[in-house]
């Protein structure tokens, strides 16, 4: 049976691995491959850098941290954060990133993800989404924002993903910025609305505290992977428990690992 | 030498950091020459079955010469699919057709493409797959997925059955990605690399 994924992030700010809350307040929490290497060898499934910093900073992505991260690395490793063309994406796939996320720089040129998915295929194009509650009870919906949460979209989250789907994204990362670093438990009512307008695997970002937000995320929320940093890098929750958890839930996950 | 043959078709750096890994010496090459001479070779890649046209021709003609010498080939998820007949994904290519069978996509009532760790199910013995556990967690990214054929050594459930690992004499498929699989993945491409 295909298991569900967790899925250890590194936000990296100047060549570290960092941590913020609703996208700022910056924490140092160490050394992104060794961080990388520590959570592969725990019981993470993937692994995702994201440069966080990247797209405001104008500048493209930190090749270096993504050579060094990916070099011992044998289990899927996906890079975001400044990739704005298909050179940009070449040079982190040449670094060792096997998979990478647009986001950004796709909802400025949507035929951005088609031309990475022709050359590198879809399972290799991530698009990524932050997203956020407009109103709530039965008139909720989620907008959109760009710039690592800086900038309004006007977009609404469910019909960008589904485009992105057509245009050939593999997957889509879909963080709550609501969420983000609040440790409250995901949002289960977004990840469940996107993972049934499309149908390619949802990885469900932003909120992850405790064990039981990943059984709800799963049952609930219906998302094929979760996502969550600095839960994981300060041990506030070990991937080995949370996976002992998950399969006391009834939850498929890949053990021993 | 373990030639990685180059047909621009994703992240070929990947297979060559796991061969490094392990200590065996391997180069990436789209030069048939190279190819003709390599002690073993490795089709990796993933994306488009359109992306192996660039292996007709002069590549595909040092790869046969090698498969009759009995030097040990692997094919990597679209690399294994190229070594059947032909993909749905793209009509008009032929594949080698080492393996009898045909590449379809996914049925609907499951997402596609079928993306992370799901179980082997060994169905035969297997010179590739030897001391990898039974039953392991190996991951994999795809949108097709090649049917279960006598060479199958090992399925995969997903939306019904398919052929995760095939073998034939020296020639070996695989629709997962060991380089990307951990201890279990490592263990298969030691095997390939020992044969």
């Amino acid at each position: 049976m295909l298991t569900k994924r967790i899925i250890a992030c590194l936000d990296v700010h100047a060549e570290r691995v960092v941590k913020g809350v609703q996208f700022s307040d910056l924490q140092d929490t160490g050394d992104p491959a060794e961080l990388a290497l520590s959570h592969g060898r725990a019981g993470a499934d993937e692994v995702v850098l994201l440069d966080i910093s990247a797209t405001y900073e104008n500048r493209s992505t930190l090749l270096n941290v993504v050579r060094r991260t990916a070099r011992e690395l044998f289990i899927p490793f996906t890079v975001g954060g400044g990739i704005r063309s298909l050179d940009d994406a070449a040079a982190v796939f040449d670094a060792g990133a096997d998979k990478i996320t647009v986001n950004s720089a796709a909802l400025a040129d949507p035929a951005l993800i088609t031309r990475i998915a022709q050359r590198y295929g879809s399972q290799a194009a991530i698009v990524a989404i932050d997203a956020f509650r407009i109103g709530n009870g039965q008139a909720t919906s989620f907008g959109v924002r760009a710039t690592g949460g800086r900038h309004l979209t006007g977009r609404d989250a469910l019909e960008w993903a589904a485009e992105a789907e057509l245009r050939g994204a593999g997957e889509i990362l879909l963080t709550s910025i609501d969420r983000d670093g609040t440790r409250v438990g995901f949002d289960c009512e977004l990840t469940r609305a996107a993972s049934c307008a499309i149908n390619i695997p949802v990885i469900a970002s932003g909120g992850a505290g405790a064990a039981e937000h990943f059984v709800d995320v799963f049952q609930t929320g219906h998302a094929d992977a979760a996502l969550a940093a600095s839960i994981f890098h300060l041990g506030v929750t070990p991937i080995g428990a949370l996976k002992q958890e998950l399969l006391t839930a009834g939850i498929p996950v890949r053990w021993p690992c | 030498m373990i030639a990685i043959v180059d047909y621009q078709a994703g992240n070929l750096a990947s297979v060559q950091k796991a061969f490094y890994h392990l200590g065996f010496e391997s180069v990436i090459t789209a030069d048939p020459e190279m190819i003709v001479r390599a002690s073993k070779i490795v089709i990796p890649g993933v994306g488009h079955f359109d992306a192996t046209a660039a292996l007709s021709g002069s590549l595909q003609q040092a790869i046969v010469s090698a498969i009759h010498r009995q030097i040990p080939l692997l094919g990597i998820c679209l690399g294994m699919q190229w070594m059947f007949e032909s993909s749905q994904e793209a009509p008009s290519l032929r594949g080698l057709g080492l393996f009898g069978g045909v590449c379809e996509k996914f049925p609907t009532k499951v997402k596609s493409p079928h993306v992370g760790w799901n179980q082997l199910q060994a169905c035969a013995s297997s010179r590739l797959l030897r001391q990898v556990p039974e039953n392991c967690f190996v991951y994999f990214t795809h949108s097709y997925r090649v049917p279960v054929v006598d060479a199958t050594v090992a399925g995969c459930e997903y939306g019904g059955n398919f052929s995760a690992a095939v073998e034939r004499e020296n020639c070996f498929g695989v629709q997962f990605h060991p380089e990307k699989s951990g201890n279990p993945g490592l263990q298969l491409l030691r095997n390939f690399c020992e044969l």
